[in-house]
C-alpha cells in the first residue's frame, strides 16, 4: 500500500478544499438552491470525477472519490455527492449498455441529472438482497411496486436507481434488477424527510410504476453483486466523508482547548483533557488510516480483499466518529450542547455515516464472515 | 448481610409504585415512555399530587413537609418514581428548599417554602457564567448596595427552564478584594424584576429549554438575601451536597434498560428479532450487568453511610454513582441509536413536542426519538459537576496528594 498522494491528487485535494470551504461559506451567507450548488460542483469537473474521459470524465477511483468527499464532511456539505458520484455513476458505467451510458453519464458529469440508488427496504435494515419491491413484466414495459426506505438526496433526484426482485424468494441473492426510474414518473411517491444532520431524503413508494424494459440496469435477475461493489464504494466515500468532519471536530476542539480558560488556565493545561485530546488523536489517525486503505481497495479486483477493507474501515469509522463526537461535546462543557457552536453538528454527521450503508454490527458481521486471503499482503 | 429486603421495604417499594401507577398522568407518563419532551404543566400537575399524598419533599424535616424516610426508602422513592415514568421533582425543590431551611429567615421560608410544595413557585438556579464553569468561584456578576436594595449587573447563562421560573436563586459577587470564593453572596430575584431578560439557547438535540439572563440593573431587596453577604459559597455547598441518595439514576437507567429490550424485540435482522442475535444479545445482557453492579454500589454506600449515621447519603463516592451513572446511560442511549439502524437517521423535530400528529411516523413509531434522546444525554455528564471534574474529586481524595 502507498498512502502518499500523486501530484494530481494534491491538487485535487487543495481543489476540493478551497471548492468546499467556499460552498459551506456561501451556504452560510445566503443559502443557493440546490441545482445552483450542484453545478458550481461540474464546473470543476468534481461530478465526473469516477467516470472515464469518454463520458467527460476525470478516470479517478475511489481515492479521488475519498479526497473529495472527505472534504464535502470537513464542511458538512449535504450536497448528493456519495449518491451520485461514487455510487451511481460508476454503478451505471459497470453495467449499462454503451446507449445508456451515453444518455447518462455526460448528463451526470455535467451536473444536468442527479441518480441517487434506491436499495434499502423498510424491513431490510441493510441487507441488500431483502427485497419486496416487486418487477413484473407487462408486452415491452415493467411494472415496479414497492416501497424503499430512507433514500438519501432523494428529492434532489432525478433519477432513482431502484432494486426490485423479478423471481425469486425475499432474501434470494438471485433474481434482482435494477431499474431506472425517473422521480416524476406517475406512481413514485416521495415522503419528504429531513435527516439529523439536516439533509434531504425521503421514504419511497412506488404505486405500479410502468418503466420500459430499456429502463433495466444490467443482467436481469443478477444485480446483487453490482449492488454490493456500488454499496462498497459508497462506503468507502462515506468514511472519507466521516474523517474530515473528525478531523474538524478535532480541530475545532483543539482550539476550545487552548482559549477557553477556567481556574486562570487554558483548560488545555489540564492533564485529564490532554489526554482525552490525545485520544481523539489517535481514534483520528486510525479511522484516516483505514478509509484510506478502504479507498484504495474499492478498485481492487478481489471481492474478498475488498470487502474485508471496507468493513473494517466503517466499523473503525464508526467507533472513532462515536468517540471523537462524544469526547467532543464533553470537552466543550455546557458550550458543546448549543446548537449555534457547532460541535453538535459534526456528532449527527458522524451519527448519520455511522447509519447509512451499513452499521457497525451490519460490517463487523461482514468482516468475520469474510476469510484473510492467502498471498502476499496488501 | 442478606439477599431479600425487609419486608417493611419491600411493602414500601410497592406503595409507591402503585402510587405513581394509580395517579401519575397517562399522557405525561406515555410522554416519558416515548422520550417526548415534558412541558411544564406535565411537571406541576406531578408535584401537586405528590403534594396531596405528602410526598413532594421527603428530604426536607418532617416540621417542613418532610416524609422522615429512612435513606433507602428515599433510594426506593426515587428509583420508583423515575421507572413508574414519573417527572424528576426539579425547580428548584431540593436545592433551594434545603438552604433556605438551614439558613433562611422566618419570613424567607414563610413565603417561598409551602408555595414550593404546592407546586406554585418553580425556582432557576443562577450559577453559571459564559465565564464561570467548573470555575464557579470566578464569577462576576456584581451586586452593589444601594440603600436597601441590591443592584445586581452582569450575565448567567445554562439556566434550565428559566421561562418556567418564578424566581431565581443566584450567586453574585458583592466583595471585590481578598479569596474568590470570600466575595459571593446568595440572592433571591423575582424573575418579573425590570431589567431582568432571558434569551433561549436552542440545543443540538432540538431543544430550547437552556436560557442565558442578563440583568441591567435589577434592584433586590435586601431581604432576599440568603444568610450573610460574603456567605454564598458556603450555602451554594451545602446546596450543591444535597440529594445524592438517587445521584447514580437507578430508576432512570432501568426504564433505558427496557426499552432497549422492547427496541431490540421489534427490530429485526434478517427475519430474526436483534434481541435474539448473539452480537446484539451480548450488548444488552453487558449493559444490563453494569446496571447490577451500579445499583449494587448504590445501594451499599447508602447502607453505609447510614450505619455510620451520615444522614445526607453517600459522601466523596457520590462522584462515583455520578460518573459510573451518567456514563451507563449514556452508553445505553447509544445502543438504542444502534438499534435502529436506518431508522435513525430521519429526524422529525416536531415529533419530539408533539407526537405522531397527523402523519404516520417515517420508520418504527420507537425510533422516531431516539437520536434526540441520544443528543440530550451528552449533557448528563457535563452538568451537576462535569465527570472530568467529579474524577478529580475522587483522585483528590484517594491519593491526598
Ligand atoms: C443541560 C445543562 C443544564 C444546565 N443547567 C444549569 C442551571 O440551571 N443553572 C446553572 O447555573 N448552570 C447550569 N448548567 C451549567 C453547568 O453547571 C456547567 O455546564 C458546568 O458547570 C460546566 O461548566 P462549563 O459548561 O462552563 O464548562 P467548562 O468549565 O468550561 O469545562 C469545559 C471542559 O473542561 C473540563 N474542565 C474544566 N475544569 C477542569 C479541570 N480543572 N480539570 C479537568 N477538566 C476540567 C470540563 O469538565 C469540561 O469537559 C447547565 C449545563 C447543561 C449542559
Amino acid at each position: 500500500m502507498d498512502f502518499i498522494l500523486n501530484e494530481e491528487q494534491t491538487l485535487l485535494r487543495d481543489m476540493a478544499a478551497r471548492f468546499a470551504a467556499d460552498a459551506r461559506a456561501r451556504q452560510e451567507k445566503t443559502p443557493e438552491a440546490p441545482d445552483r450548488r450542484w453545478s458550481r460542483f461540474a464546473e470543476l469537473g468534481l461530478l465526473g470525477l469516477t467516470l472515464s474521459e469518454a463520458h467527460g470524465g476525470l478516470g479517478g477511483g475511489g481515492v479521488e472519490t475519498m479526497i473529495v468527499a472527505e472534504e464535502m464532511g470537513r464542511q458538512l456539505l449535504t450536497d448528493p455527492f456519495v449518491p451520485t458520484v461514487a455510487v451511481a455513476g460508476p454503478l451505471i458505467a459497470a453495467l449499462g449498455e454503451a446507449t445508456q451510458q451515453a444518455q447518462l453519464l455526460p448528463a451526470l458529469a455535467a451536473g444536468d441529472l442527479v441518480v441517487v440508488p434506491a436499495f434499502l427496504e423498510p424491513e431490510a435494515r441493510y441487507d441488500l438482497a431483502q427485497v419486496a419491491t416487486t418487477a413484473r413484466a407487462e408486452g415491452e414495459r415493467v411494472v415496479i411496486s414497492g416501497r424503499k426506505a430512507v433514500v438519501l438526496n432523494a428529492p434532489e433526484a432525478d433519477l432513482l436507481l431502484v432494486s426490485a426482485r423479478a423471481s425469486g424468494a425475499h432474501g434470494d441473492p438471485e433474481g434482482l434488477c435494477l431499474y431506472l426510474v425517473p422521480t416524476r414518473t406517475p406512481g413514485v411517491v416521495l415522503r419528504a424527510i429531513t435527516t439529523l444532520d439536516g439533509r434531504p431524503a425521503a421514504e419511497l413508494t412506488l404505486n405500479a410504476v410502468t418503466v420500459e424494459a430499456t429502463a433495466r440496469l444490467g443482467p436481469a435477475g443478477a444485480a446483487l453483486p453490482a449492488m454490493e461493489q456500488a454499496v462498497d464504494r459508497g462506503v468507502a466515500a462515506l468514511t472519507g466523508e466521516a474523517v474530515g468532519a473528525m478531523a474538524a471536530l478535532f480541530d475545532l476542539t483543539a482550539e476550545y482547548l487552548r482559549t477557553r480558560k477556567q481556574f486562570g488556565a487554558p483548560i488545555g493545561k489540564f492533564q485529564a483533557l490532554q489526554h482525552k485530546l490525545v485520544d481523539m488523536k489517535v481514534a483520528l489517525e486510525l479511522a484516516r488510516s483505514v478509509a484510506a486503505a478502504a479507498a484504495m481497495a474499492v478498485d481492487v479486483a478481489d471481492a474478498e480483499v475488498r470487502r474485508r477493507f471496507i468493513a473494517a474501515a466503517k466499523v473503525q469509522v464508526a467507533r472513532s466518529g462515536r468517540f471523537i463526537g462524544q469526547a467532543a461535546i464533553q470537552l466543550h462543557g455546557a458550550m458543546g450542547m448549543t446548537d449555534e457552536y457547532g460541535a453538535g453538528r459534526y456528532l449527527k454527521r458522524l451519527v448519520v455515516i455511522g447509519a447509512l450503508h451499513g452499521d457497525l454490527a451490519h460490517h463487523l458481521e461482514r468482516f468475520a464472515a469474510s476469510t484473510e486471503p492467502a498471498g502476499p499482503r496488501h | 448481610m442478606k439477599f431479600a429486603f425487609s419486608p417493611e421495604l419491600e411493602a414500601f417499594r410497592q406503595d409507591v409504585r402503585r402510587f405513581v401507577a394509580d395517579t401519575l398522568s397517562p399522557a405525561t407518563r406515555a410522554k416519558v415512555d416515548e422520550g417526548r419532551r415534558l412541558v411544564k404543566s406535565d411537571y406541576v400537575d406531578w408535584y401537586r399530587i405528590l403534594h396531596a399524598k405528602g410526598w413532594i419533599t421527603p428530604g426536607w424535616p418532617v416540621e417542613h413537609g418532610g416524609t422522615d424516610w429512612s435513606p433507602l426508602e428515599r433510594y426506593i422513592f426515587e428509583e420508583e418514581t423515575a421507572l413508574g415514568g414519573a417527572p424528576p421533582v426539579t425547580g428548584g425543590i431540593n436545592m433551594i428548599g434545603p438552604v433556605l431551611i438551614a439558613f433562611g429567615t422566618p419570613e424567607q421560608k414563610a413565603a417561598y417554602l409551602p408555595a414550593m410544595r404546592r407546586g406554585d413557585l418553580w425556582w432557576a438556579q443562577g450559577f453559571s457564567e459564559p465565564g464561570a464553569g467548573s470555575d464557579l468561584a470566578s464569577l462576576a456578576t456584581r451586586a452593589v448596595l444601594d440603600g436597601d436594595h441590591y443592584v445586581v449587573n452582569g450575565t448567567k447563562i445554562w439556566q434550565t427552564q428559566a421561562a418556567y421560573a418564578d424566581m431565581m436563586f443566584a450567586l453574585v459577587r458583592t466583595r471585590f478584594e481578598g479569596k474568590p470564593q470570600e466575595g459571593i453572596t446568595l440572592l433571591l430575584l423575582d424573575m418579573n424584576s425590570p431589567g431582568l431578560s432571558i434569551q433561549p439557547i436552542r440545543t443540538i438535540d432540538g431543544g430550547q429549554e437552556l436560557y442565558q439572563c442578563f440583568f441591567d440593573n435589577v434592584r433586590v431587596p435586601v431581604e432576599n438575601r440568603v444568610g450573610a453577604d460574603g456567605k454564598g459559597w458556603t450555602y451554594a455547598k451545602y446546596l450543591l451536597g444535597f440529594e445524592r441518595h438517587g445521584i447514580a439514576g437507578i430508576g432512570h437507567a432501568k426504564r433505558q434498560m427496557a426499552r432497549i429490550k422492547r427496541v431490540a424485540a421489534a427490530e429485526h435482522d434478517r427475519g430474526t428479532r436483534l434481541i435474539d442475535l448473539p452480537r446484539w444479545r451480548d450488548r444488552i445482557a453487558l449493559l444490563e450487568i453494569e446496571l447490577m453492579a451500579l445499583e449494587c454500589l448504590s445501594l451499599r454506600l447508602i447502607q453505609e453511610s447510614e450505619a455510620k449515621g451520615a444522614g445526607a447519603g453517600p459522601g466523596v463516592e457520590a462522584s462515583i454513582l455520578k460518573i459510573r451513572g451518567t456514563e451507563l446511560r449514556q452508553d445505553m442511549f447509544e445502543l438504542l441509536t444502534e438499534l435502529t439502524g436506518p431508522y435513525g437517521i430521519p429526524f422529525d423535530e416536531e415529533v419530539m413536542r408533539d407526537g405522531w400528529g397527523n402523519g404516520a411516523p417515517v420508520g418504527p413509531a420507537h425510533a422516531a426519538t431516539i437520536a434526540s434522546n441520544y443528543l440530550d444525554s451528552r449533557k448528563i455528564s457535563i452538568y451537576g459537576g462535569a465527570n472530568e471534574i467529579q474524577r478529580n474529586v475522587l483522585a483528590k481524595a484517594i491519593l491526598g496528594v
